[in-house]
């Protein structure tokens, strides 16, 4: 997964509308009259990949766990790793200032998207959704900054809020003619002042989630049997009445899915923050300070890796949610 | 994809009852495209003056007059090397999307069209997989690609650590999960006739894979290699984490060196983000559909 | 973790560039014509020259030490660099030409950004190692050297020792007191400023805090600020934070400060803090947001009066008119004890040689060319921000800037390295120093016991080494 772009999965139940090209008869028993072969071949289908997958993916999570109760600065064999127990998690509570910081901000993050972006894209898709004139041309440009990465995000939000050659200030100044706005003390510092600069962060992450959202919204929007619609309006019912008695039951499996992407996008925040300012200055986030600890000079491997198991932590619970709700009901 | 336009039209068809004017709709919708393309606008018209006529003590970026040309995106074309870090792109990005399309529809057929007893946890293996935040994997990641070893015509070094073999292999990893998610629901939907008519053919599990199932998928296959050459031609992370040399560097990586380069000069640095977005803007205009429908598919099953 | 060198090409350091190249032409066919070797450089040609001439590198006075260079060095040798901007990158690679064609041995240079090179330090030297390295003097080198990652290199010193004052052997010696570097060159962290603009308003230079201030009143009237200052990228505040703590509580407390054997809740190092928020009000109040390639940009630009940094701000003055309005002096006195002292920070950049080196003969004899007058001039002749660590080094080409360099170093009592360079890695990189250096320009009215004692207990947190 680039860190740009949480997946969005698909529901537990099939929101119907969209259909496959051929469908398939439902109870119908597996066959198998696979030769030993085909069962060698079949292996190797599913081996191969899922070697890789485990070997790149599940095999460093364990290994974070594992590291986490341990002491090593990374220089020299396996034999130079020390266990010593619960300590990182002691330093990373008590001795370590930037840690809550990170936490904080990765759950104002999470606020943010949830309270404020995510809705805004809902709302986007709504009024898209209707048949309105240049529709198409609304939904490109809503969604443009969404092929962008995030760490080109970082750039154009650099040159949107530099204190004196970034849009905003020398905007001010412009129009009200005076120069304190580009003037450095009297300018407002969009990125340098603590506080701010995480809200502007935030804004410009928002300006590419705000898109995203909306697409998987319009996507689930479309495939609302308009059938309801239609009786709920015929029964005298108001459009707001009708969005949130009719469409927007309709649409929980894509809640869902969007839920999953805003938590996942909010832990994996990495990119444009590393790139302003390599998290410093009130722009900590939990995946910049483990990525600190191993891209700095020197490694302290068991603290961070202790800390990307509080992350690990925190995101399993989605993860799970998630896969109950989608993959759970296939094992029934 | 049919499907949604018989449904675009039937919608179209449904609310055209109730049509009215959409002032109000209208003008909201004005001021928020406008807002949201501020940002791009600002980078092109930025990019197009040179710095002597904007920075320092010149008339200042919010003007009008002075000289308008490319130089800029000359400058940051040769001065970044952007050509250099385009092939580096192109030399993880093609890999990296055959295999992963390949791997992830191999997995997908086997665990979707045969009864394999693994299936569900192996699904769910990668779909969590996928899920994980790359930072909780990354500490014994950077230490495993250190350890692991690589013939010198993929690296000089001899090892995964500092190859661009090890950003394909990383983005493989962790990218299957989506592909083989969506695909597994796409093949779901295909019948069992099919397979036993391949069986009744003599066909074996391979040749009903390649020639029968695979072709079949062409539509879901197109929409997730767009949506996936976007997410990984815009990896950052793993460049800076896995690879040293510069030259290596593919371009959105390689746009982190570039920042303290350009840094006294926004207008080199507005051509120089262009020049590395427009790869993905032009794949988003081109392939608007596929690229929606990759997204889509995973969202709304089926 | 950022590092005091970083160099950023700008338009600036691209025009001089092209004056580099230039120089750079001259240079290589004055040492082609002395060197009487053939004046290509192509590796072939370079590689059949008769390899034994590496010994002849080994200056007279060395006679009595056998030359560490085997008779057989050879083939070619990999150097890792992070002299990565255009300037110095131009002058190393003048510097490995000359090496070539005097020794037969081939460079092969591997240069990766300056910030990337040092960020990636550690995985570097174990796993992708070239033969030699750039580095820097102080902890930071001896750290790795202790760890097993560098080569000794002692019996190079035993012929280019006579090169260097023990001021520079000592900072190119490890814990075990053997060398593990070879210094090419420094220079010192100072208070800049434009001549003719101080000429036009009056300005005088300030010796002591009392004047200083008093100018930096007279500054804020004038409508000015005092002091550019930027901090974005986290290291440039540590300069700030040394030289007011060497100037309050000496050179021996900051070393043992730095190596862990002070506290930082020591009062001396609260002194140092209220000291620097009674100075503040002087400061470019918005530093947080700022890099210190623009901040040098409001000195150039007459916006800012001083400013504090290494010489190698000059870098940012494009044109050579601007450049040599650029003066400096050492930062004022603050009437304590360790006046006379007037300890500064001039940081040491330099090589070292991995303990994976493959061409160990052909390492060996680089750096001993690395550590003789001839390097020294090549390089200071592209990249003239800086100050020869080697005395017998050609000072009579020196520009105004690298003469007053050159004063100021001599003047320094004792010379520190850097935060970052005289501590352990971990203790001063982003996650640390950085950040709490930060946390105190945020507010530096804060609960100052608190914010030491946060400081403290990170350090203590940290493993032993």
């Amino acid at each position: 997964m680039s860190s740009s772009s949480a997946p969005p999965y698909a529901p537990p139940a099939s929101a119907g509308g969209a259909s496959p090209p051929l469908r398939a008869r439902r109870g119908r028993k597996r066959f198998s009259v696979l030769t030993r072969r085909d069962k060698l071949t079949l292996s190797l289908m599913v081996g191969i990949p899922a070697f890789i997958h485990i070997f790149l993916i599940w095999l460093p999570t364990i290994g974070s766990i594992v590291l986490s109760f341990t002491s090593w600065n990374g220089i020299g064999g396996l034999d130079k790793i020390k266990f010593i127990g619960i300590k990182n998690y002691e330093n990373l509570f008590a001795n370590y200032p930037p840690f809550w910081p990170a936490v904080e901000n990765n759950l104002i993050w999470l606020a943010a998207f949830l309270l404020i972006a995510t809705p805004l894209g809902m709302l986007m898709a709504v009024i898209l959704d209707q048949n309105i004139r240049g529709t198409r041309i609304y939904q490109s440009v809503l969604y443009m900054p969404v092929v962008l990465s995030l760490a080109i995000v970082g750039f154009i939000a650099q040159l949107m809020y530099s204190p004196g050659m970034g849009f905003i200030n020398n905007f001010l100044q412009a129009v009200t003619g005076d120069p304190k706005w580009v003037t450095s003390g009297t300018a407002i510092d969009w990125l340098g002042t603590p506080g701010l600069n995480f809200a502007m962060v935030l804004v410009a992450a928002s300006w590419r989630h705000v898109g995203y959202i909306m697409v998987l919204y319009l996507a689930g929007l479309k495939s609302v049997d308009n059938t309801l619609r239609e009786a709920a309006a015929i029964d005298g019912a108001n459009a707001r009445q009708v969005f949130f008695r009719v469409v927007f039951p309709v649409m929980a499996p894509i809640n869902v899915v969007v839920l999953v992407v805003t938590i996942i996008e909010s832990l994996r925040a990495f990119d444009i923050v590393y790139i302003i300012n390599k998290g410093l200055n009130g722009l900590g986030l939990l995946s910049v300070l483990i990525a600190n600890n191993i891209l700095g000079e020197a490694s302290l491997i068991g603290f961070g890796s202790a800390m990307a198991v509080i992350l690990l932590l925190i995101s399993i619970g989605p993860i799970i949610y998630y896969l109950a709700r989608t993959l759970g009901k296939e094992a029934e | 994809m049919t499907a949604s336009t018989a449904t675009a039209v039937r919608h179209q068809v449904v609310s055209g009852k109730h049509r009215r004017p959409h002032y109000f709709t209208h003008a909201f919708l004005i001021v928020v495209s406008l807002l949201w393309f501020m940002p791009l606008g600002w980078a092109v018209y930025t990019s197009l003056r040179p710095y002597a006529d904007t920075g320092g003590n010149a008339r200042g970026y919010f003007s009008i007059g002075g000289a308008y040309n490319l130089d800029n995106f000359f400058k940051a074309w040769d001065q970044a090397q952007l050509p250099l870090h385009f092939v580096n792109t192109i030399v993880v990005v093609v890999p990296a999307l055959i295999l992963i399309l390949l791997f992830s529809s191999m997995v997908a057929v086997a665990v979707s069209r045969y009864s394999f007893r693994f299936n569900l946890a192996m699904l769910m293996l990668f779909t969590a997989g996928n899920l994980l935040p790359q930072q909780v994997v990354i500490t014994p990641l950077f230490r495993l690609y250190i350890a692991l070893p690589l013939p010198t015509f993929l690296n000089q070094f001899g090892i995964w650590y500092d190859s661009l073999f090890g950003i394909v292999m990383i983005n493989v990893a962790f990218q299957l999960g989506f592909c083989t998610f969506v695909l597994s629901n796409y093949f779901k939907q295909v019948p069992k006739e099919i397979n036993e008519a391949a069986v009744v053919d003599g066909a074996s599990v391979w040749r009903t894979y390649w020639s029968v199932l695979l072709p079949l998928a062409r539509p879901a296959l197109a929409a997730l290699a767009t949506l996936e050459f976007t997410w990984i031609y815009n990896d950052f992370f793993w460049g800076i984490l896995l690879l040293r040399t510069g030259d290596k560097f593919p371009v959105t990586s390689a746009l982190n060196n570039l920042q303290g380069q350009f840094f006294t000069d926004n207008n080199l640095m507005a051509a120089g983000s262009l020049i590395v977005a427009l790869p993905t803007l032009i794949v988003y205009f081109a392939l608007q559909k596929h690229f929606v429908a990759g997204l889509t598919l995973g969202s709304t099953k089926g | 973790m950022a590092d005091l060198g970083q160099r950023s090409v700008s338009r600036r350091t691209l025009l001089k560039g092209g004056a580099a190249v230039a120089a750079l032409g001259g240079i290589s066919a004055f040492i082609a014509a002395c060197g009487g070797s053939s004046a290509t450089a192509s590796p072939s040609v370079a590689a059949s020259v008769a390899p034994s001439t590496a010994a002849s590198v080994a200056p007279s006075t060395a006679a009595s030490v056998a030359p560490s260079t085997a008779p057989s060095a050879s083939g070619t040798v990999t150097f890792g660099s992070n002299y990565s901007d255009d300037v110095p990158k131009k002058a190393i690679a003048a510097v490995m030409t000359a090496f070539t064609q005097k020794t037969g041995i081939n460079v092969t240079i591997n240069t990766v950004e300056h910030n990337k090179f040092q960020d990636t330090i550690n995985a570097y030297l174990q796993a992708t190692p070239d033969d030699t390295f750039t580095w820097f003097a102080g902890y930071r080198m001896r750290f790795f050297a202790a760890q097993g990652l560098a080569t000794d290199i002692s019996d190079v010193w035993g012929t280019i020792g006579a090169n260097f004052s023990d001021a520079f052997k000592t900072a190119s010696t490890g814990d075990d007191g053997k060398q593990y570097f070879v210094p090419l060159y420094n220079y010192p962290w100072v208070v800049i400023y434009r001549k003719s603009f101080w000429t036009q308003k009056g300005y005088a230079i300030p010796k002591t805090l009392a004047d200083f201030t008093k100018l930096g009143d007279q500054m804020k009237k004038d409508g000015l600020i005092p002091l550019a200052f930027a901090d974005k990228d986290g290291w440039p505040a540590m300069g700030t934070f040394d030289i007011l703590n060497m100037r309050i509580n000496g050179y021996d407390f900051h070393v043992g400060l730095m190596a862990g054997k002070q506290k930082w809740t020591d009062p001396k190092v609260k002194a140092v803090f209220q000291q620097w928020a009674q100075l503040l009000p002087y400061f470019d109040p918005a530093p947080l947001g700022k890099t210190w390639q623009e901040a040098a940009q409001d000195l150039i630009n007459k916006k800012a009066g001083m400013y504090f940094l290494g010489t190698f701000a000059g870098q940012q003055a494009t044109d050579q008119a601007t450049h040599d309005d650029l003066d400096f002096f050492p930062f004022p006195t603050l009437g304590t004890a360790y006046d006379a002292e007037m300890g500064i920070d001039a940081p040491i950049d330099g090589f070292m040689m991995s303990s994976k080196a493959k061409n160990t003969d052909g390492a060996k004899a680089l750096l001993e060319y690395l550590g003789s007058a001839d390097a020294a001039n090549i390089y200071l002749a592209s990249d003239a921000n800086d100050v020869a660590a080697n005395k017998q080094a050609d000072t009579s080409k020196y520009n105004a800037f690298q003469k007053s360099s050159a004063t100021i170093i001599g003047n320094a009592g004792k010379i520190a390295q850097f935060l970052d360079r005289d501590t352990r890695p971990d203790f001063a990189g982003a996650n640390g120093m950085q950040s709490f250096l930060q946390t105190f320009l945020k507010a530096p009215t804060q609960d100052l016991d608190k914010f030491l004692s946060g400081i403290q207990s990170f350090y203590d947190s940290l493993p032993p080494q």
